[in-house]
């Protein structure tokens, strides 16, 4: 057994680069090493997306790029021996798992073994009305939602019992993001669940590579402060994890992006609340002690990492849908574009108050002042700077029904005719609001099922 | 010349804004070790707040990394129902590293060693 392993990424989120997969795969057949491959493809709202998917089409619902993100990896992956796991089941694992049987058997592979993991899905068996609220969603007023989805985030175990029955590729449904990472080393070290120092490391492989290229130079470049090389051919990560728990981040070579301190330093600290319990399903990790080191041209050592005892409760995340939202937008420009931008926004305000047609309504000055601004307009309200020349006006709103969202989104339309002079470009559109809570739920009401079998044999 | 000098944060630091339900964390991180102390007197747990305030933003606690000269800003309800709840075209707050870079502070001119 080999002292190294190698873990790659091959997507950060549902609409990551589709093309990413094929360098990290090179990299890690030609190094020989033996490797693993990991896709996280869920965000905290993807699952009920994709629910909703499934409710249109049974057989859909899980990752829509997933053929085009296996397809040009999945033979090369099969030769090495390199397995790919993946949460791009999402609302619907088991058809995620037909779906790569059916490329499998394309591509010549019918004895390809594929491991499906289930269980996350609680919707049907977890009344969450006697769970505990996480603390960071405390402040929601949840009247008036209707579930769509309601699942926990299971651990590594699972998906570590489907590569010791042989599985060539996991398929899952929602899964904390560093179980993908630490399955396969818990498999390839044979690391204890209670091993909390090794699970620690494994935990911080797994929050390092979640997110893809965020460690290796995306949301990163800041021209002329932060520059990476080939920003549109940045380089997917891998690490480097030994026996004796040591961690180096890296990337493929010939790509594009920069793994340096300060890239590891921010997505070691990414979406972390209290550095020295950063909680997931198999362990808390501590990062409190940790430190970095350059280790050559784009590696990083992790060191100082330390672990602790995983919860009690695991983290379910329900989806509820009841409101739409319905988004219009016009410009302006030229002399005077400020003025005439604030009248607009008070008149389409105006317009929506009028035909009683939202709940919530905001308008938005892009060029002005939108993204870091309230829904009161507090920062365009009260901008005294340099007179913008074009400005976007965007007003969004919450309405209880989806013809009162379409109907308040036309009103950017109607400012074609009836807006302030060179009004132009008008788009509308009204999209589904789904709004999310997380619980607490004790781990043993969460049984999961692990299955593996031949492609051929999923039908 | 005054002896001491107005800078952004953005001039010596660089910062990464993460989401969880209706809060956002905020890293910032000086490019050279030897800004974290300065970093440490000047931005404020409730410095960072009164960025947010306008938001609804109701505390803020700041973590500090001293091996990694890093910090960690942990700012609460200031997501306007969050990336599913909020109205705001960035719901999941991620332009928010680029508010906390905006803040200015002042500093001693002997203090920057800058090249």
């Amino acid at each position: 057994m080999s002292d190294l392993f190698l873990v790659g990424n091959g997507a950060g989120f549902s609409g990551d680069r589709v093309d990413a997969p094929i360098p990290v795969m090179r990299s890690l057949i030609k190094r020989g090493l033996p490797a693993a491959m990991f896709f996280e493809c869920l965000g905290e709202r993807t699952v009920a997306l994709a629910q909703l998917e499934r409710r249109r089409d049974p057989e859909a619902g899980y990752e829509p790029m997933l053929e085009r993100l296996l397809e040009p990896i999945l033979a090369d992956a099969a030769r090495a021996g390199i397995p790919i796991l993946g949460n791009f089941g999402a609302a619907n694992p088991l058809a995620a798992a037909r779906a790569i049987a059916r490329l499998a058997k394309r591509l010549g592979l019918p004895e390809l073994r594929i491991g499906l993991v289930t269980g996350d899905d609680v919707s049907a068996s977890i009344n969450l009305d006697s769970m505990a609220v996480h603390e960071a969603d405390a402040g929601l007023d949840m009247s008036s939602w209707k579930l769509v989805s309601a699942n926990a985030y299971i651990g590594a175990a699972p998906l570590a019992e489907a590569l010791a029955a042989g599985a060539q590729i996991v398929v899952a449904g929602r899964t904390s993001d560093p179980a993908l990472a630490i399955a396969p080393l818990m498999h390839h070290f044979g690391w204890a669940e209670d091993d909390w120092q090794a699970l620690a490391v494994g935990a911080a492989t797994g929050h390092l590579l979640e997110c893809g290229s965020q460690v290796t130079g995306g949301v990163f470049w800041d021209p002329g402060f932060k520059d990476i090389p080939d920003p549109a051919n940045i380089g997917f990560p891998i690490a480097e994890v030994g026996r004796n728990l040591s961690l180096l981040i890296t990337k493929p070579e010939d790509t594009g992006g920069i793994v340096d301190l300060r890239t590891v330093k921010e997505q070691l600290l990414y979406e972390v609340h209290d550095p020295a319990r950063y909680i997931t399903p198999d362990v808390t990790l501590d990062i409190t002690a940790a430190h970095l080191a350059m280790a050559g041209k784009d590696r990083v050592a992790v060191h100082g990492l330390r672990g602790a005892p995983r919860p009690d409760l695991l983290k379910v995340t329900a989806c509820y849908e009841g409101s739409w939202l319905g988004e219009g937008e016009i410009s302006v420009a030229g002399p005077n574009a400020l003025a005439r931008a604030k009248a607009t926004a008070d008149v389409l305000l105006e317009r929506i108050k009028r035909r009683g047609l939202a709940r919530r309504a905001r308008a938005d000055l892009i060029g002005v002042a939108s993204v870091h601004d309230s829904d009161d307009g507090a920062l365009w309200r009260g901008y005294d700077g340099p007179a913008p020349q074009d400005i976007r006006i965007r007003l969004a709103v919450e309405a209880t029904t989806r013809d009162d969202a379409d109907q308040a989104s036309r009103e950017a339309l109607a400012l074609l005719c009836c807006g302030t002079a060179g009004t132009s470009g008008a788009r509308w559109r009204v999209t589904p609001r789904i709004l999310t809570r997380s619980f607490l739920v004790p781990r043993d009401q969460v049984p999961t099922e692990t299955r593996v079998l031949p492609a051929r044999e999923w039908n | 010349m005054s002896n001491t000098t107005t800078i952004t944060l953005h001039d010596i630091a660089h910062s990464r804004a993460g989401d969880k339900g209706n809060r956002v964390n905020l890293s910032l991180m000086p490019y050279d070790p030897a800004h974290y102390a300065l970093l440490a007197e000047q931005v404020t747990a409730e410095r960072v707040l009164a960025l947010f305030r306008h938001r609804g933003a109701t505390g803020c606690t700041r973590y500090d990394l001293p091996l990694l000269h890093a910090f960690n800003f942990v700012i609460d309800d200031v997501l306007e129902g969050g990336v599913n709840g909020s109205l705001n075209l960035d719901g999941h707050g991620k332009s928010h590293s680029f508010r906390l870079l905006g803040m200015t502070i002042e500093v001693p001119r002997e203090r920057l060693n800058r090249p």
